[in-house]
Order: structure tokens, then sequence, then C-alpha cells
């Protein structure tokens, strides 16, 4: 006991390690350290990422070249993909506010595998350089998409092996954080915190970890055997040799549609602790909540065939894939129903995380229900390939988990930082993000709908005034979003001392200091009968 | 500050150490199995033509790796139990007599796949492109995909043993902190299970 307290009379971004500066950072084994170390990465990758995207609509402003040429236009969107799916939003919310609160939340001291935990974090920056190299060596920058569909990623003259080790990589990173986060549930709960009382946070992060663990082998050695057909070509998805496109489609699809629930299900676990704490009240349904978590995980596996309605399957299999993906919205509906119930009769409090909170229901309802849309058959074929699954996608995962990532962020920074933002900046942000999103991506709902395609770098005129409305959404957004980041990085250093607990929240991370010491706890809590993580009064 | 450096504890739970291992072996299940999916789909499609290209394997020699890899599953469980009872000379010997295995198993497959080199069969081959149907050349590339995959598997599971060996003589593997063993043990059950449906799907289904 002696070593804790000499331990913790420094907070975790004060205390001195083995390594100084920098090194003690990137050697550091403590979950919260390396929390943050993926919370840069991210930012850093994500900015990138929203550059390209940026670009994108600048191509798109009108017709014809604007800025780039077709094959530019091709590589950057297939970039820009790579980036914000295997970079940010797959890793997202479990690797930097997972790796930070789950253990405080269950009441540990740190994940049960604390080495293991820094080499995804290495795994991860390993697989961002890989894929980094793939843009600036080589033979030409990836062209295939983020999906590197057969035949043409084994066709494709670009320099692709690169960005598919590296996508590798990064599933194996994102499996070792999965297994680390299982085992820490099972073990590391403190005494008294039964099941039924862990914060939804950690139940959405245990569903996730399910998904990391079981789906993600399945796109590692489905790109292992594109990059050996690359090589070797051992025909397994070469038509020429006897092998099958349509099987890589299947295979890829498989992790990738449970990818989807990993990147929203952390989301819906963050929102379901934001509601509450601004409400005052104990969550609506908190074992309704859990059974959708766990159908979701369990359901969002099996409905993969929904991307390929035209690529050539059997009918049969058509109404199965497409029965499951309405099922699926079943469990979602359900949260959301959860969410809104509890803000009924609650004494709520306006705060930056509560709009982004709100806003984020409303953008996934939209995301929610235009994914309806294209698990209906008819309609899929009539949208499919459109600027209208462009728009259903960018509201779930950017909308949906971006708005979560935000509003998790604005929450917990008082606790990571020990210091509280600007609000009136961070409320203007929101806003100009939020009207800048809006703008965005709702023109692409009706572009689709009149037919307007995906992925070409041209458009015929009769679109011109809905593109050029998403690319004006477009600057508004980042406007918001360089107020956010700049009220954030001020911030935390800058700003005001936070409390322990500024929002009320009755979650363990608020009974430990702001920020909390290195090994979170002096002594490991004990929950009573009557402590609950939503017990307000 | 001095005192203040660095002070985690060093938390040991060979209970947590197993569930990971365990997890981490359904993650190496769902890798094969995709595997085996497609290897199940193509040999659907190409029955005939697998059947011609199994004949091109030797079940002889695929038996004998078989026993070799069976008897060492069966050395590593052994070192397990000598290390529980203390005996860690017979620990470094079993776990020895298991690496010995792995390497021989590695030799045969080998030779295996030299000659089948020297045949000129191996993916993206002339020959196997000008003279195979389609199905012969999915079944050779899914034999050096699968097999190849597998002998990576032993040689990360030698390593492994390696690793412990030096361990357990270095008196930092013990009978109270036995779970690196035994996780090295479970890992190696895995790779020699995946070779018991490796072994029948190419060499003895005709």
């Amino acid at each position: 006991m002696n070593s804790t307290s000499v331990a913790n009379e420094a907070n975790y971004l004060k205390y001195k390690g083995k390594y100084k500066g920098l090194l003690g950072w990137i050697f550091s084994t403590d979950h919260k350290r390396i929390g943050l170390l993926y919370l840069y990465s991210m930012a850093i990758m994500f900015s990138v990422g929203v550059l390209l995207g940026l670009a994108m609509k600048l191509e798109l402003l009108a017709p014809g070249k604007t800025i780039m040429e077709a094959q530019t236009y091709n590589a950057t969107f297939t970039v820009h993909g790579v980036i914000m799916i295997f970079m940010v939003v797959v890793p997202g919310l479990p690797a930097v506010f997972g790796n930070f609160l789950l253990p405080i939340m269950i009441g540990a001291k740190d994940v049960a595998f604390p080495k293991l935990n820094l080499l995804s974090w290495w795994f991860y920056v390993a697989g961002v350089f890989l894929v980094l190299s793939a843009i600036l060596f080589g033979s030409g920058t990836p062209d295939t998409g983020w999906t590197f569909y057969a035949p043409y990623s084994f066709k494709s003259g670009t320099n692709l092996l690169p960005a598919i080790f590296g996508a590798f990589i990064l599933g194996f990173s994102s499996i070792l954080t999965g297994l680390n986060f299982l085992v820490t549930i099972h073990r590391l709960r403190c005494p008294g915190l039964k099941w039924t009382k862990l914060p939804l946070f950690v139940w959405t992060l245990y569903g996730t970890a399910w998904i990391q663990l079981l789906a993600t082998p399945v796109v590692g050695i489905t790109l292992v055997l594109v990059a050996l057909e690359r090589i070797f070509g051992v025909g397994v998805f070469d038509p020429a040799l006897g092998g099958d496109p349509i099987l890589y489609q299947h295979l890829f699809w498989i992790y990738s549609h449970p990818a989807v629930y990993i990147m929203i299900l952390p989301a819906m676990g963050a929102i379901s602790e934001i509601i509450p704490t601004f409400s005052q009240k104990h969550i609506f349904g908190y074992k309704a909540i859990i059974a959708s978590t766990m159908a979701i995980a369990f359901v969002g596996y099996l409905v993969w065939g929904h991307h390929m309605f035209t690529a050539g399957m059997s009918g049969t299999a058509q109404y199965y894939f497409s029965l499951l993906t309405f099922l699926v919205a079943i469990p979602s509906a359900i949260k959301v129903f959860n969410w809104i119930s509890t803000m009924y009769k609650g004494s709520i409090n306006i705060q930056t995380p509560f709009y982004w909170a709100v806003s984020f229901i409303f953008v996934f309802m939209i995301g929610g229900l235009s994914g309806l849309v294209l698990g209906a058959l008819a309609a899929n074929i009539y949208v499919h390939d459109t600027a209208f699954v462009v728009a259903h996608f960018h509201y779930i995962v950017f909308g949906g988990t971006g708005f979560a990532f935000f509003a998790a962020i604005h929450y917990w920074f008082p606790k990571i930082f020990g210091r509280m933002y600007d609000k009136t900046w961070a409320n203007t942000g929101w806003l100009i993000f939020f009207i800048g999103f809006v703008t965005l991506y709702s023109p692409m709902f009706y572009l689709g709908m009149m037919g307007m395609p995906r992925r070409y770098y041209d458009y015929l005129q009769e679109f011109h005034g809905g593109n050029i409305l998403s690319t004006i959404g477009s600057w508004i957004l980042v406007t918001g979003f360089v107020i956010i980041i700049v009220n954030l990085v001020r911030s935390a250093s800058k700003g005001p001392k936070a409390e322990m607990n500024p929002w009320h929240g009755k979650t363990l991370e608020w009974t430990v200091p702001s920020p909390p010491p290195l090994e979170n706890f002096d002594e490991i809590p004990v929950i009573e009968e009557n402590d609950g993580p939503y017990n307000y009064k | 500050m001095e005192q203040a450096k660095h002070v985690v504890h060093d938390h040991y739970d060979a209970e947590a150490s197993k569930i990971g291992m365990w997890l981490f072996i359904f993650t190496e299940l769902l890798l094969f199995g995709v595997l085996f999916v497609i290897y199940a789909v193509y040999r659907y499609i190409n029955h005939e033509a697998f059947h011609l290209a199994a004949e091109e394997l030797d079940s002889f020699v695929g038996a004998v790796n078989t026993v070799i890899l069976l008897v060492s599953s069966m050395t590593i469980a052994m070192s397990t139990t000598s290390l529980q009872k203390k005996n860690k000379a017979l620990t470094l010997a079993l776990a020895g007599i298991t690496l010995i295995l792995g390497v021989v198993f590695l030799v045969n497959k080998y030779f295996e796949w030299g000659a089948k080199f020297d045949h000129g069969i191996f993916p993206g081959s002339e020959y196997l492109i000008e003279n195979l149907s389609q199905g012969e050349i999915l079944f050779f590339g899914l034999y050096f995909i699968m097999t190849g995959l597998h002998a990576l598997h032993i040689i990360i599971g030698l390593v492994l043993i390696a690793v412990v060996m030096r361990k357990v003589y270095t008196g930092k593997v013990h009978a109270e902190r036995a779970a690196l063993l035994e996780n090295s043990g479970l890992y190696w059950h895995l790779v020699d299970i995946i070779w018991i449906f490796l072994f029948p799907l190419f060499y003895l289904i005709h």
C-alpha cells in the first residue's frame, strides 16, 4: 500500500516514470496516457481526413475538372476512406475513452494487460505509417476505395501493398484492444460491482470488444489473401484462375458491417452516460439498453449481405439479409426511445455535452431511417452507389460516432485534463459545426435520389445546385471544427481548474480527482447494495 | 522524487491470462475458419479437380507429420504437469522434445514444398497456369496458403516455447507462476488441432 500512496502524489499527467518527456509517454503502460496517445494520433489523422474531404467537396463545386483530375479524385476518396474508417472511427471511442475510462469506471487500477495495451498503440502507429508510406512512395496512391474490392485491388498499378498491410496491422491493434477490454471487464471489476451495476458505456465497450475480437480476424485474413494475390497470384479471388471476386465481397463485409457497430456501439454508450447526467435522472430502461446493445452486436454480425444486393446473390439470401437488416434497426430504436424517456421530467442542465448528445440523436435518427431505405430491396437497387448512400453513412458514422466523440470529449475533458474549456466558444463551435454538417450532407440525399452516382469527380449540370450547397456546408463545418479544436487545445493548458465532479455524475470516474492520479484509486472502491451508476434522486 | 519513480504494481492473474489466451485462440480459429470456408466453397464448385489435385500429395508424409504433432502436443501437456509437480529438469526435457518435434515437422514440410516446386507447382508458375485446370490451380493455391500459414504458426509456437523454456530455466516460470507455460501449451494445441483439420482436407478426402 505504501508504494501506491507515493505514486498517487502526482497525477497521471505529471508523474515521472523510467523515462522523461516524450519517451515517458510513448513507453508508458498507464491506460490514461495510452488513451491520450490515441487521442492525439487520432486528432492528427482526423484532421488529415477532413482536409481530404474538403478537397473532394471543392472538386465537386462545379461540373467537370475543378481542382483535380479523375485519378487524383479516386486516390483522394480512397485515402480519405482508409484514414477515416481504419484510423479514426473504428478505433475511435474505445481506444480513446475506453482506455481512459474503462478501468476507472469499474474501479480498477489499470487494464488487465497494460503492456499489451501499449503494444496495441504501437501497432496502431505502425499501421498508420505503413498506410501513409503507400501515399508518399511507390507507383501512385491507392485508388481502389477503402474496400479494396477484388479483382481491381490486385490489378491496380498503384502502391496498394503497404496500404493493405497497414490496414491488417490496424486490425491487429483493434483485436488486442478488444481482448484486453474483455478480460478487464471479466476480471477487474471492484467488489460489489455486479454486471447489472456496470455503467452503460462499459457495457457497450463489452459488446464492441466481442465484435472486434470475432470479426476483425476475418478481414485480416481476407486482406492477407489480397496481398498474396498481388504478390504470387494464388488465384483465390482472381476469376482468370478460377477464383470468385464476389467471395471477396462477402468476406470483406462479414467484418466490415459489424465494424459499423464497432463504431456506433461505444458512441451509444457515451450518449447513455451523458443524457442521465445532464437530466439528473436514472437512465430509462437500463436493462433494455444492455439487451439492445448485445442484440445489436449479435444481429449486426448477420446482415453483411445488404452491401451486396446488386452484386449477384440468390433471391433467398437477399430476403434474408433484408429482413435481418430491418431487425437490427429495432434495438437502435429502443435506445433512442430510452434516451428521450430519460430526459422526460428530468431536471435538464443544458451544457455543451448535452447539445452534442441531443444533436447526436437527431442526426442518428436521420441516418438510421435512411438506412432502412437502403435495407429495402427495391429501394436499394434504385439508390445503390449513389450520393444517397454517401449521405446515409456520413449521417451515421460522422453524425453518429463523430458527434458522440465530440460529446464525449466535452463531457470528460475536465476529468482528462483537470481543466474546464470555455463554454461559450464550445457552444458556438457546436452550433456552427451542426449547421455545417446538415448543410453538407442533406443535399446528398436529394442528389442521390435524383441519380447522382458516388465516386465520380464529375456530374451532370442538373446536379449543380445541390453540390454548391453541399460544398458551402463543408466550409461551415470546418469553421466549426477549427473553433472547437482551438478552444479545447487552449483550455487544456490555460483553462480554469476543474472540480472533481463538475457535472454531478454518479459513475466512479467522478469520485477520483481531476486529473486522476497514476493508479486511479488509493484504495479500490467497494460498491454498496444501494449504489448505482445512475442513482440520482 | 526518487521514490516516486514508476511504482505501478506488477499484477499477476493466471485466470486473466488464461481467458486472454482463449480469446486469442478464438481469433485464430476465425482466421483459419475463413480459409476453411473458402476451401469448402471451391471444393463444392470444383470437386473433381480437387480430387485430381489431391492425388499429387503424399499422404504418408502427411500422416507422419500428423503423428509428430500429436506426440508433441502430448509432450507439452506432460511438460506442464511436470512443472506443477516441481520437476524442473523433466519440464525442460519435455518442452525440448516438443521443440524438436516441431522442427522435424517443419523439415518434412520443407521437403514436401520443395518437391512441389521441383515439379513446377507453385502459385503463379507457368506449368500450373498452362497445364492444370482452374480447380487444380485453386487447390494448390489454397494448399500453399493454408499449410504456409499453419507453418508460420508452428514457428511462432516454437519461439514461444523456447522463450518459456528460458524462463523456466531462470526460474521466472515455476509451479506458482505457470501461466506462461500453460498458455504456450494451449497455443501449441491450437496449432495441432488446425493441422488435424488440414490433413484430411488436403491429403485424405477423395
